[in-house]
């Protein structure tokens, strides 16, 4: 099993607050990772420092066993080609529309044609069910559509890991199934993921494996049934949520 | 006290980072010269019609009085001379100069810190470029492009306006008033106006954008962040106005 991503020892402060203290996996290739946690246990920050947005205090961030976490802003230009965020909110540039939105990054790192990324841009609009909004400006768009659309832009380049951060909070049934539907798909194309969430049932259908943080550490590490078949008393209180 | 000082230290320091960077990047490569066309139409084209207005009501308004003034003295022969001189080299890069902080340095530190806030600036460096690439350096380049254009146009204006009430109210014929002017103003004079500007674009967009990737705390902070711009960079201008001034007078006298 081929590690694709590795966190070793990973510590994060905010001045003196303590957010991760010794923070260790591995993603490996092709899986799905579920990373849940309380709120304020630091799951977008983990997020953000795997793509450095954030930087880190201590240890290391692996991609395919080169070191990322010292890299510079325009060195880590290249690894965010193929670690790609999803953000909460979408992010999405709102003074251009949906299509400038995911051509976006298409123009910056391809030498893609015209035609072709319009090709390419309707094809991931297809994947997200969003073909309709190619022209819609973000704030024509209702919540769980810009998740989509943000969703969308972050796998225009076809990356290898996919950082979804709480893709699914705040919509309703029809939205969230059409996001793990996303998800899936983009799975079965082979690619790996972590998955924030605060969704268990969303989690369990679709992640490999799952990791709850707690005090800036990992406190559980293990499959789906793993998961469900814990005795751990921290663990069974994210078990009733199911 | 001494932890305002460190503070207000800390802040120029980063303001210098902030600069260097965006030479670095504007310098080197990619550039985006779409966005830089952009941000040219924004800034410059959309402040065209008010520098008009500034700079006409400026010349009028500076003939009328000088005009008036020196008439007791037999002096009114010297009005185009006043006028076009002080418009040219103080009056239009300075009034111009702070129009443009008010107009376009307060609008871009809050379209910046308004990105900020919505994260959309992270999203551009999640998506594997460089914000000051992408939002600050076509804002700083139309800033500096836009700003020297935009204070010789409102000199001429002024001196167009000066030209209208110098024939209207003094009865000076248009010809005597331009050969005046023309025999007063160097090249040097419009050169200095314009590098002055260029030296304000700086300060302007430079402080704009650097506030603007500072902005936090929603709504409250990008309109604050707004003000400050606006507030500083009027201070700097003036201030540093006097210091430019007394450097190009050494220089062309």
């Amino acid at each position: 099993m081929e590690q694709i991503l590795t966190i070793k020892k990973l510590a994060k402060y905010f001045d003196t607050k303590m957010v991760h203290e010794d923070v260790n996996f591995s993603l490996i290739k092709g899986e799905t990772l579920g990373l849940l946690g309380h709120s304020g246990t630091g799951k977008s920050v983990l997020l953000r420092s795997i793509i450095g947005l954030e930087s880190i205090d201590r240890g290391e961030i692996l991609y395919r066993n080169q070191r990322i976490d010292n890299l510079t802003e325009e060195e880590l230009f290249s690894i965010r080609t193929k670690v790609s965020y999803a953000f909460q909110s979408g992010a999405l540039f709102d003074s251009i529309s949906v299509f400038e939105n995911i051509a976006y990054p298409l123009f910056e790192h391809t030498k893609m044609s015209e035609q072709e990324v319009d090709a390419k841009v309707m094809q991931i609009l297809k994947i997200v069910n969003m073909e309709h909004a190619r022209e819609l400006m973000p704030s024509d768009l209702s919540g769980g559509m810009q998740k989509r659309v943000g969703l969308a832009r972050s796998m225009a380049l076809n990356p290898e890991i996919l950082l979804y951060d709480e893709p699914t909070a705040g919509l309703d049934p029809i939205n969230v199934e059409m996001v793990l539907e996303v998800m899936r798909r983009f799975k079965e194309q082979g690619f790996s993921g972590i998955f924030v969430t605060h969704d268990i049932p969303a989690a369990k259908k679709i992640c490999d494996r799952i990791i709850i943080l707690d005090k800036g550490k990992v406190r559980f590490q293990g499959s789906v049934a793993d998961f469900d078949n814990s005795n751990d008393e921290f663990v069974k209180t994210f078990q009733i949520f199911d | 006290m001494l932890s305002k000082l460190k503070d207000n230290l800390i802040l120029v320091g980063d303001i210098f980072l902030f600069f260097k960077e965006f030479v670095r990047c504007a310098v080197t490569g990619p550039f985006y010269w779409s966005r830089l066309m952009d941000q040219i139409v924004h800034l410059g084209m959309g402040s065209l019609s008010i520098t008009i207005v500034i700079g006409t009501v400026t010349g009028l308004v500076m003939t009328l009085q000088f005009g008036f003034g020196l008439e007791k003295f037999g002096g009114t022969l010297y009005v185009p001379a006043i006028v076009s001189i002080s418009l040219l080299r103080e009056l239009a890069p300075i009034f111009t100069s702070l129009l443009i902080a008010g107009r376009i340095g307060s609008g871009m530190s809050a379209e910046i810190g308004a990105m900020n806030v919505t994260q959309q600036v992270d999203a551009i460096r999640a998506l594997g470029t460089s914000p000051i690439r992408v939002l600050v350096v076509p804002r700083v380049v139309a800033t500096m492009i836009s700003l020297p254009l935009l204070a010789t146009l409102s000199g001429f204006m002024g001196i167009m306006g000066g030209l209208v009430i110098a024939n209207v109210e003094f009865n000076m014929p248009p010809g005597f008033y331009v050969n005046k002017v023309l025999n007063t103003i160097k090249l040097a004079d419009v050169f200095g106006s314009m590098f002055k500007c260029s030296f304000f674009a700086i300060v302007i967009s430079i402080l704009a954008c650097y506030r603007g990737f500072q902005t936090k705390d929603g709504t409250w902070g990008v309109g604050n962040a707004a003000t400050w711009v606006v507030v500083r960079s009027s201070i700097i201008i003036l201030i540093s106005d006097f210091f430019l001034s007394k450097i190009l007078l050494l220089m062309f006298g």
